[in-house]
């Protein structure tokens, strides 16, 4: 179409295109020098960290590195019977660089990982390759098989040449309870050590009815904010706002305070009659400690999306639904409500996604049963030091978080989101 | 049939906010049925608190509001079957048109068939047939009003409340929009209650008007009688233009008195006044007041062109008059002009009986 129209020039003779861009340029740059900072800021903060995650918890170069040799011979291996003599002797090669370079333990323990048993029978191959026990001019396959019994099982070579491409989906796996069984298939583990499954469950159920709390507390407040006088309206405001400026750990401990079975809540409750001293409730270290804390400290999240929504929705029309006859239900239902969907999607997306990945508060109240995903993160960075295992899990939530904000903007559309 | 002249009645009714001002003072109202009466007054004046009391969104402090007898204080808005126009249209905004006229008809349990039929006509009333399907924002704020205007009388009202529907419109717009809502009243008979501050758009359209001033009714006719013979200085000042003079009262027959000003006297028609020494304002419409005239006039008098303003369709003269330099006159602009150039001294009469004796300001 536009070729065929007629190109319109300037009074110079020059395209009204090209003249157009060449005013629009300089705005263009003064607009990208404005955003530079900030692009940079999420560049180095944001994206290069992700990366860098990513390649973390898919990299497997540690045994693609240490035994080069022995995985170029194995690529002519079926895998079937054991490994030839070539593959026996570049093992061998490699194994006598990695002793040479101290690096032999490493390899142990990582081969151990794959299939129990190497750690032993790699030591046993160091001792005789420190002593020098190994003769280079005969068969090497015949002497390493002869170091231990497990050498000439072909499992444990074929655990070897698993752990050959230098790039490995098993920390993903791992995440959901599943590993590469001997023959290289994705199996599951045992029923009673699928743990990762059901804190996944778990968090999605907890963020899920958190985000129900919150909504079912917040509309009301929000309403309410929305409607009341000025003077009322920022005196609730306030309220609802100080706990979002305290501290989220004096917030939190505050709430172990309140729920400890010798705490201020349970107090009441005994005072008034509604349990026993002798058996009062536990209401921390569970689930119900962490959805009380949670709700409570995410309520501004759905609380201020929803009042900037409802702000906007002018009083007349809830008097016109009235005054054309619906009952107040049916004025609220059919008229406010509809026009209030965009801030109860902002809130709940909004309360869901903390909710999602929240840390603190579960692993100060949370105790056993109420601890998440991001505990679990925090353990394996802190404690197990399995950084790609914790990079790979949070790179698994991360993409739950993204699902979660497609599905909704299939459903809502993002553009119905109102933050304020 | 007959009408009934006390279709809604306001009885002595009182509105306070906070326990301190009274809104609305007393009220005495009867609205007859098929009657369009227009509250009018400047803002603050308690003309939209009383449309708010009639449709049931604030309750009257004292007294009692009746619909066709029947006491309504106590019944909540959905149920006063009362249609009602917004100031800012009030259209659902998540609704299409149809579903917006098609609103007040569900909530009655309305047949499917018969929906449509009434969405059809009552779109068809404001001539926007075809706009079903559109969501309120994509039309015109002239639509949008009209849109209102149909979705108050789709369900067939006995009464429908105008809140200044026209006030966001332009002015072109807003004329023929009066008259388009002054046919629709015509061609429906519905009573229509409607609020404005604009005492032209009051004018045009009423069959009577409520001025409203301080929370009190000061005056209620129809719209000549109330321009042609305000009742006192508030609605002579607030409808139309209005030249005054303060004095005092000196002498005192039937329908004529003689009134003092700072240094002379004029004959005006004693309205307010009753006796002599009583203060008053003479209030005297422009258009009233003739220049060189011809007949003879009982108030003839000579004053000074101040400021001559040309109008299109008339000429607005400004004079040094009687020792005020603020007295109007309205000069058509005819072909057979006069020469009317400023400094230049003219000679003005007026009718005493036009010239009303109203309480002092």
């Amino acid at each position: 179409m536009s070729s065929e129209t007629k190109q319109i020039l300037t009074t110079d003779g020059i395209p009204l295109e090209v003249s157009l861009k060449k005013a629009e340029k300089k705005n263009k740059i003064k607009a990208f020098l404005l955003v530079a900072p900030l692009l940079l800021f999420l560049i180095i903060t944001y994206v290069f960290p992700i990366g860098e995650m990513f390649s973390r918890s898919i990299d497997d170069k540690m045994i693609t590195n240490m035994l080069p040799k022995t995985f170029k011979e194995m690529e002519k291996w079926d895998g079937q019977e054991l490994p030839s003599e070539e593959v026996f002797a570049a093992f061998y090669y490699d194994f006598k660089v990695l002793v040479e370079k101290q690096e032999h333990g490493k390899l142990g323990q990582r081969l151990n990982k794959e299939k129990n048993g190497f750690n032993s029978i790699t030591k046993k191959l160091f001792r005789q390759v420190k002593r020098k026990k190994i003769d280079e001019t005969i068969s090497i396959k015949e002497q390493v098989m002869r170091v231990h019994k497990r050498w000439r099982n072909v499992e444990y070579w074929q655990a070897i040449k698993r752990t050959a491409p230098p790039y490995t989906m098993s920390k993903y796996l791992k995440g959901i309870d599943m590993y590469y069984a001997a023959d290289g298939s994705i199996t599951q583990v045992d029923e009673d050590r699928r743990i990762h499954r059901i804190l996944w469950l778990r968090t999605l159920e907890i963020a899920f009815f958190v985000t129900l709390f919150c909504f079912l507390m917040g509309y009301p407040i929000a309403h309410l904010l929305a409607t009341l006088p000025m003077k009322y309206s920022n005196l609730l405001m306030i309220c609802v706002l100080l706990p979002f400026w305290t501290s989220l750990l004096v917030r939190t401990a505050s709430w172990m305070i309140l729920l400890q079975q010798q705490g201020v809540v349970n107090d009441f409750f005994v005072m008034i009659g509604l349990v026993s001293d002798d058996n009062r409730p536990e209401m921390m270290y569970n689930k119900v400690g962490t959805y009380v804390a949670m709700t409570q400290i995410l309520l501004p999240f759905m609380v201020l999306p929803l009042y900037s929504v409802m702000k906007t929705i002018s009083p007349s029309l809830m008097r016109a639904g009235k005054s054309l006859g619906g009952t107040p239900f049916v004025a609220f239902w059919k008229v406010y409500f509809p026009l209030t969907i965009p801030g109860i999607g902002a809130g709940c997306l909004l309360v869901f996604i903390l909710a999602i990945g929240y840390y603190i508060t579960p692993a100060l109240v949370g105790g056993a049963s109420g601890t998440l995903i991001s505990n679990q993160i925090a353990f394996h960075m802190k404690q197990t030091l399995d950084w790609s295992f914790a990079s790979a899990m949070g790179l698994m939530l991360l993409s739950g978080v993204l699902v979660i904000y497609w599905i909704y903007n299939k459903l809502v559309g993002v553009d119905n989101i109102k933050l304020g | 049939m007959s009408k009934n002249p006390e279709f809604v009645k306001f009885d002595k009714v009182d509105k306070s906010y906070d326990g301190k001002v009274l809104v609305v003072k007393d009220l005495q109202l009867d609205i007859a049925e098929g009657e369009f009466i227009t509250m009018l007054g400047p803002s603050g004046s308690g003309k939209t608190t009383c449309l708010m009391m009639l449709a049931g969104f604030e309750t009257p402090t004292h007294g009692e509001i009746l619909l066709d007898g029947n006491i309504i204080s106590n019944i909540p808005p959905h149920k006063r079957g009362i249609g009602m126009v917004f100031q800012n249209y009030a259209l659902f905004p998540h609704m299409t048109v149809y579903e917006n006229l098609a609103f007040p008809l569900r909530v009655r349990k309305v047949e499917k068939d018969e929906i449509d039929k009434k969405v059809d006509k009552a779109l068809s009333m404001v001539s926007l047939s075809g706009f079903e399907t559109r969501m309120p924002a994509q039309l015109s704020g002239g639509q949008q009003q009209r849109v209102a205007v149909a979705r108050a009388l789709v369900f067939d009202p006995a009464v429908v409340l105008m809140d200044e529907p026209l006030g966001a419109l332009d002015k072109n717009l807003r004329e023929s929009m009066q008259y388009e809502i002054k046919h629709i009243h015509e061609s429906i008979g519905v009573t229509v209650v409607y609020v404005t501050h604009d005492q032209s758009e009051a004018l045009t359209m009423s069959n009577r008007i409520a001025v409203f001033n301080d929370g009190k009714v000061q005056q209620l006719s129809n719209p000549a009688e109330l321009y042609e013979k305000p009742v006192n200085s508030f609605v002579a000042e607030f409808i139309g233009e209005n030249n005054t003079f303060n004095g005092e009262v000196v002498d005192i027959a039937k329908d004529k008195c003689k009134v003092k000003l700072a240094n002379s006297e004029i004959l005006a028609n004693p309205i307010s006044v009753k006796s002599k020494g009583e203060k008053t304002t003479v209030s005297l419409r422009p258009e009233r007041a003739l220049i060189n005239p011809t007949d003879k006039m009982d108030n003839m008098f000579s004053g000074k062109i101040e400021e001559v303003i040309y109008h299109g369709d008339h000429t607005r003269v400004r004079l040094n008059l009687l020792g005020s330099s603020e007295f109007i006159l309205k000069v058509p602009n005819s072909t057979s002009n006069l020469e009317l150039k400023v400094n230049q001294d003219i000679n003005i009469g007026w009718n005493s009986i036009d010239a009303r004796a109203l309480d002092p300001k």
